[in-house]
């Protein structure tokens, strides 16, 4: 019994470093170890629990094999027979019960956070409504209450619980905003899920698909981005704002004719492709194309030409465009920028 | 009495056997190729995560790469490892002859090498499957796969799976009747405990299998609607099929490997294993609830708070047994007198390893955390703990350790410590690290990650420990390719404390086993004659003509037609460029001559008796399995 206090009060040094080092892990708007919401936290304190138990389970073990190894190989000239033991009804009962105990310490907040997380806030006025509807390969916004819809970009008021409606509109995909929520699959219509999560800070978090979805599976990332609510209101307003077509009327029309029949701006267009209002404001363009593959409107260009180059599988065909048009369109969306947002991102 | 047998040799000789010690070598053959294939797939995956943005394979063949590596590893590689040692042992261990229906044994190796060549036939003609090894709905559907792939996947396990199937019932009717007088079931080994349990786990989850084999096959091939939801069916459901059988079977994978590190670590540290008692009741423990975790795999797929809740609790109990487990083994060793070489070197790996899977299971089954890790990269890691850490871990050391009983031959010890090591440090190497990709947020069955996210170096990492379990590996085969150019010269019992039946007879065992069925005094029936003085085991029986069935093509042929069938089906409705060949398909002609080439078999089987043949006590001087 002494051994074991003494390797707990050794273990604990070791427990704390572990702590430190996992906070170290990854960035901090991706990485589940790094929270930045009440359910992630919550979700990172069980696994910190878990850790730790699991850990000292380990050292244990390792501990006791180590010595085995160590105090019980076979030495030369042993010709000697070990005695046979049979067992020892103390020691089983021992790793019996312990191993109950500590399973009883991870069940207790296991199921308490099950219900909590499970809280429906589909009926909270209070509550932002967002019914998140995924697409091979891009993530469908829609909010009800503000008659809104967006692609691959999550705003959110800080102040306020998000509470989401999630269906696929094709394969499965699993939503999952590591820094803030967690993940809950999207199934066809008919089994819809609901999930509810805040962002108390301002910031843009990544959001990635988890479930096995097709070829660009792996380039099918979002973002959430958590503004204030003067920020929001302001989001949604322009948001509702009537479309800027391009000045060139024949840029208009090529525009209006060959993207707003799956695409939409403003009041105008279809809704097979996502929104593209604002998407000059977006740090990735396809959800791949970053800052440093090139500008916006490089980016934008790049995509446009061949879409199932930059992800394999996209539905997007690859419109029959000038190179005149090309640039036009790229030009004309790459500064079509909301303003709720001017510190920029 | 037919007394008189052909013999058949060289290739006919294995393509007809039933006998159950060649059986475990064509099942080793042939599962070792598959693992090599699947090794290779897990190599090219690894190369194309080495570094961000890497175009080294398409998106579409990484799919391809990801499903078959999973469904090769799991359904060709590995199982087919453990029923060669099933096969090899065994009968060798309980004091039998050969398995209760040696037939059928034959037919449950043709069909699984034919569903499994069937599969990997996919990657030139059609397409290899793509939706993962879970084959999930819609995206397995004909709208969203479109290839021949999930096909090959669907029919391809559907034939392996009769072979898994009739091996589970084979090897239960083997341990329920057929273990030597005085072998009570309370004096088997723990190998055949477990052994017992992994066969009652296969006959239980098998058939959920292969009823959603066939659900996913209708959907497909005829258009029925189960999982469509358009028509009224439900993609969920196929997750709860697949996971009914998906998650027993980590346990049918498992529960060899226990037991095979039962009898390492007991004759290696000259111990009986400490507490033989609670580790058979903590193996039927982890068998029975298996069956009661499935929806562990599906926390996120909304079944709402009470079944994540139970599931939780649920999976967390398998956690005790487990750990009962791991104690009584490291309490087998405490005491003892450890021999240090590649199998017991193995086995003490395992440990450790298989520890780390454990807890990090642990840590899964709380739902609201697996919220955070589900389908993440510390999933991946988690599950290779357990399959590789542990099954693949447990499998090297059983094929060094009863390598000289299945050839006759020890493996050469320096390079199988070679293999240990390099196999060992890549595997940690390769996995550990991937929990941490986990927990920063990378997702599973990725095919590339955009660079400055944090995940580089430790991808880095993994792929190099990948490359160093591959050296591992070749080490082997080279041990083994090095070894069989050796004389057969292993002793009955070349440990020096065999324990158990299958080191009182010669290495390799004789074609009949034992000329006399011996008589079990005890618990390690020959340790306990050893140390009471006795060379021999006592005998149950006096010498006489020793039945032995017959070889027979049959299982082959039956097995062919399977395979034919399959492609009958699968093209049935496909266009061809000879219009001959096209009528042949599309009018189910092909499908219809396999069907009948399998069902003339077993017509056969059934109509023209066959009683076997005797080997009379002046003709038992055997030279034992040719290898």
């Amino acid at each position: 019994m002494m051994n074991r206090w003494h390797a707990v009060k050794r273990l604990l040094p070791i427990l704390a470093g572990l702590a430190l080092l996992l906070s170290a892990c990854g960035r901090a708007d991706l990485s589940t170890l790094q929270p930045q919401g009440p359910i992630a936290e919550k979700q990172y304190d069980l696994m910190k629990l878990s850790i730790g138990m699991m850990t000292v389970v380990v050292v244990i073990v390792f501990v006791i094999l180590g010595y085995v190894l160590v105090r019980f190989r076979k030495r030369p000239g042993q010709t000697d027979i070990p005695k046979q033991v049979e067992g020892s009804h103390k020691l089983e009962i021992i790793w019996t019960v312990i191993p109950i105990i500590l399973l009883v310490i991870l069940v207790i907040p296991t199921v308490k956070y099950v219900f909590e997380f499970a809280e429906d806030y589909s009926k909270d006025k209070n509550a932002v409504q967002v019914k998140v509807t995924s697409h091979q390969y891009w993530w469908e916004f829609e909010y009800p209450q503000y008659g809104v819809k967006t692609g691959q970009e999550l705003v959110i008021p800080t102040s306020k619980k998000i509470s989401l409606q999630l269906n696929t509109a094709d394969v499965l995909h699993s939503f999952w905003v590591p820094s803030l929520f967690g993940k809950i699959d999207t199934n066809p219509e008919g089994t819809t899920n609901k999930a509810y999560f805040e962002a108390p800070k301002a910031g843009v978090y990544f959001g990635k698909c988890a479930e096995l979805c097709g070829p660009s599976h792996a380039l099918m990332d979002f973002k959430v981005k958590a503004v204030d609510d003067a920020k929001f209101d302001e989001w949604v307003k322009e948001m509702k704002a009537p479309a800027v077509l391009p000045e060139d009327p024949a840029l208009a029309a090529t525009f209006e004719q060959k993207c707003l029949s799956c695409h939409a701006v403003g009041d105008k267009g279809g809704t097979l492709g996502p929104n593209l209002t604002g998407i000059g404001n977006k740090q990735a363009i396809a959800s791949v194309l970053l800052g440093t593959d090139g500008t916006v409107e490089e980016n934008l260009k790049t995509w446009i030409s061949d879409p199932v180059k930059v992800k394999p599988g996209s539905k997007m065909p690859k419109v029959p465009l000038t190179a005149e048009e090309l640039d036009g369109i790229s030009k004309y969306l790459a500064n079509y920028k909301l303003n709720y947002d001017n510190s920029g991102n | 009495m037919a007394h008189s047998v052909k013999r058949y040799h060289g290739l006919m000789d294995w393509l007809t056997t039933v006998d159950h010690k060649k059986i475990g070598i064509l099942y080793l053959l042939a599962g070792g190729l598959f693992f090599l294939i699947g090794g290779i797939e897990a190599i090219l995956i690894r190369i194309q995560l080495m570094q961000p943005k890497l175009d080294f394979v398409s998106a579409e063949t990484f799919n391809e790469l990801i499903t078959m590596h999973g469904t090769t590893m799991i359904f060709l590689a590995v199982m087919p490892i453990i029923f060669a040692l099933m096969n090899a042992i065994i009968p060798l261990q309980i004091g039998a002859r050969d398995v209760a229906f040696p037939f059928l044994n034959a037919l449950g190796f043709w069909t699984f090498f034919f569903g499994g060549v069937l599969l990997n036939l996919s990657w030139v003609i059609g397409g290899a499957p793509d939706a993962g090894w879970t084959s999930y709905m819609p995206l397995a559907s004909n709208t969203y796969s479109n290839t021949h792939g999930v096909d090959f996947y669907s029919i391809g396990l559907q034939i392996a799976g009769i072979g898994t199937l009739l091996g589970g019932i084979n090897f239960l009717v083997t341990i329920i009747n057929m273990r030597a007088p005085g072998m009570s079931f309370m004096r088997m080994p723990m190998f055949t405990w477990a052994v017992f349990i992994t066969s009652a786990l296969i006959l239980f989850a098998f058939p959920a299998i292969t009823v959603g084999l066939v659900l996913l096959t209708f959907d497909r091939l005829f258009g029925a609607n189960f999982f469509e939801v358009a028509n009224g069916g439900n993609a969920v459901l196929w997750e709860h099929i697949f996971w009914i059988f998906g998650h027993p079977e980590v346990y049918i994978l498992i529960v060899p490997a226990f037991g095979i590190i039962s009898e390492v670590i007991s004759t290696f540290s000259r111990k009986r294993l400490f507490g033989y008692s609670s580790m058979v009741f903590a193996t039927i423990l982890i068998g029975f609830l298996g069956f009661m975790v499935w929806a562990h795999h599906m926390f996120t797929a909304g079944l709402g708070p009470v079944a994540n809740a139970l599931f939780s609790i649920a999976t967390m109990l398998i956690a005790v047994p487990t750990g009962i487990k791991i104690f009584n083994w490291l309490f087998t060793l405490w005491g003892g007198q450890l021999t240090f070489n590649t199998s017991s070197l193995f086995a003490i790996g395992f440990i450790p390893t298989f520890v780390m899977g454990g807890v990090t299971g642990v840590m899964l089954a709380s739902a609201p955390a697996d919220f955070q890790y589900h389908d993440s990269y510390f999933v991946v890691a988690h599950f290779h703990y357990v399959i590789v850490g542990g099954l693949v871990l447990g499998l090297f050391s059983g094929l060094h350790y009863w390598w000289p009983k299945m050839f006759g031959r020890l493996l050469n010890e320096t390079l199988g410590r070679l293999t240990f090591w390099t196999f060992f440090i890549g595997f940690h190497l390769t996995f550990f690290v991937q929990h941490f990709l986990g927990l920063m947020g990378m997702p599973r069955r990725v095919f590339t990650y955009l660079p400055n996210q944090g995940f580089d170096t430790l991808n880095l990492i993994s792929s190099i420990g990948a490359f160093l379990m591959g050296v591992g590996t070749i080490i082997f085969l080279l041990n083994i390719t090095i070894t069989a150019r050796k004389p057969k010269d292993a002793a009955n019992d070349p440990w020096g404390d065999g324990r158990t039946l299958e080191w009182t007879i010669p290495s390799p065992a004789p074609e009949h086993n034992f000329t006399q069925i011996p008589l079990v005094r005890g618990l390690d029936a020959y340790w306990k004659e050893k140390v009471a003085g006795n060379k021999e085991m006592p005998a149950s029986e006096p010498i006489g003509p020793i039945h032995m069935p017959s070889a027979s093509i049959i299982p082959f042929l039956m097995s062919v037609g399977l395979f034919i069938a399959g492609f009958g089906f699968m093209f049935a409705k496909d266009e061809f460029a000879s219009s001959f060949v096209g009528m042949l398909f599309n009018n189910y002609i092909v499908a219809i001559i396999g069907l009948l080439i399998t069902f003339g078999g077993m017509f056969c089987r059934s109509v023209f008796d066959d009683h076997g043949w005797h080997i009379e006590p002046e003709d038992l001087e055997d030279k034992g399995v040719k290898a």
